[in-house]
């Protein structure tokens, strides 16, 4: 179970029977629109608040992948979740209606591989038979908590991030078809002093490649264990940066694909999103939309999520506190060839 | 006053601040003042052709037009703001967009239209100078001042 210092590998390894991605009407523009479950046209859900719609996009993420498990929520032990409103609101709200025992996390834009990892863990050690892992994140309720208002008219820089609208879910059990999760490294907390909400990129991208390297000396192998190797949401900024990282650390990031959720989901040319996505939806809709897809098509057969997140908030900001990064790795494996057919 | 700031970091931190900061996409000054410059020269040209119609066609003279010339910006603004254009219009223009009266009506029905769903007391009415709060303290603060000052000078010479 434990391996090195501060990494799981999972025996038996759970399987992720079925996950769901649900976004808003700007992902649905992007290139992975095909992946998604349900793309809505309008930002608000049907709602009357922002705050209100994150939490339905939730829902409906964590229903379609119960469902699709073919479960229902009473089968369902443990739901872990959370998401980046103040007391993670957006998760405690859907698990009063997904009515599942609750266990909240809070992570950042962590969050999605944090609650997976989790679920598996307590999947594979017998501690539950089947664990649901969620977040969401919107991108009108973010830029309310943490920047100006929506409409308000100031001027982004290139470096900065659009948080992504949506929510991913993914059902982590002890037996059925799916991809399997192989391990996980669980991430520490890494500052080097950037202070700047508009960089978190590079706020986070030494969380990242901390974590990275840990899981690699835990598990002793290296990037070519991998298929690809997937960051959170570093975007442009913070992955050159952690790409540099690599390099100066010697470890050769070449032998494998080097990737970022963030620069995946939106499309640079057409849509205004300066240095790409980011949030606790950018890595749970794109690896529970887009990756688990090519996982199970084995077009990927191993690849290893970061997802990375910058835990801090507007007001340790505004008392000059620089923003602490963290990164959590979670290895996903193609399911095995017998057992494809049935997708 | 940055090198005092570097100074409390350690020797990596420090490392890695140079790093990141090289590594910042540059943002060309040059075009963001000429966009500054035309979107907040348009902004003022349209206010000028406002006022300039209420001179010729509604009887005021220039300072009896210069209200009303205002009150027609903010409610442009305001509108702009409802219809979600002006923070597309902020992206582009920058400053410009920002500087001139319809930036500081933006800040304030962009806190209203956010804040909306905490109720009307609370939400609109206690969030609405969020950001428009701090020009007002500090015009004010500055006017103090500087009235103060020239209060001295014109009584001393």
């Amino acid at each position: 179970m434990l391996k090195g210092h501060q990494s799981w590998v999972f025996h038996p390894k759970p399987v992720l029977v079925s996950t769901a991605a649900v976004v808003g009407p700007f992902e649905g523009r992007g290139p992975l629109a095909n992946d998604f479950d349900i793309i809505h046209g309008d930002s608000l859900v049907g709602q009357d608040s922002w705050e209100k719609a994150e939490r339905t996009l939730l829902e409906e993420a964590s229903n379609i992948a119960i469902e699709r498990a073919g479960l229902t929520k009473e089968q369902i032990q443990f739901y872990i979740g959370g998401d980046l409103l103040n007391q993670i609101t957006s998760s405690s709200y859907a698990s009063r209606t997904l009515t599942i025992p609750y266990l909240g996390v809070f992570g950042a834009c962590s969050t999605s591989m944090e609650s997976l990892a989790l679920a598996s863990y307590l999947v594979s050690t017998g501690g539950a038979k089947h664990a649901l892992a969620a977040t969401c994140s919107h991108n009108s309720s973010a830029e309310k908590q943490f920047r100006y208002p929506t409409e308000y008219g100031s001027q982004k820089p290139p470096s900065a991030q659009y948080t992504v609208t949506g929510a991913g879910a993914g059902v982590v059990s002890l037996e059925g078809s799916g991809p399997l999760i192989a391990s996980a490294t669980i991430g520490r907390v890494v500052d080097m002093g950037i202070k700047d909400p508009y960089n978190m990129g590079a706020a986070m991208a030494p969380a990242a490649v901390d974590t990275i390297t840990a899981h690699f000396r835990d598990l002793q192998v290296g990037p070519d264990h991998y298929d690809m190797i997937v960051t959170g949401d570093l975007a442009k900024v913070g992955h050159a940066i952690a790409a540099e990282l690599f390099e100066k650390h010697n470890i050769p990031m070449h032998k494998t694909r080097f990737r970022d959720c963030g620069m995946m989901i939106y499309d640079y040319e057409k849509q205004m999103v300066q240095a790409g996505g980011s949030g606790c939806a950018c890595t749970a809709v794109v690896t529970y939309g887009h990756l688990v897809r090519k996982l199970r098509k084995r077009e990927l057969r191993r690849i290893l999520v970061v997802a990375t997140g910058s835990l801090h908030s507007p007001i340790s900001l505004q008392q000059g506190e620089s923003i602490p990064g963290i990164a959590h790795a979670v290895a996903l494996e193609a399911p095995p060839e017998s057992l494809t057919g049935k997708d | 006053m940055a090198n005092k700031k570097l100074k409390k970091l350690t020797p990596t931190q420090r490392e890695y601040q140079r790093l990141a900061l090289s590594r910042m996409p540059k943002r060309s000054v040059a075009k963001n003042s000429l966009r500054a410059f035309l979107a907040g020269g348009l902004i003022c040209l349209v206010g000028e052709c406002v006022q300039q119609m209420l001179i010729h066609w509604g009887g005021m003279n220039e300072r009896q037009a210069a209200n009303p010339t205002v009150a027609i910006l903010i409610i442009a603004s305001v509108v702009l703001t409802c219809l979600g254009v002006y923070d597309k219009l902020g992206q582009w223009a920058g400053a410009g967009s920002a500087v001139p009266v319809t930036g500081f009506a933006n800040s304030m029905a962009s806190t209203a239209i956010e804040h909306r769903s905490e109720g009307v007391v609370l939400g609109i009415g206690a969030n609405m100078f969020k950001l428009a709060g701090p020009v007002i303290v500090f015009g004010t603060v500055a006017a103090f001042a500087i009235a103060t000052i020239r209060l001295i000078f014109t009584q001393g010479g």
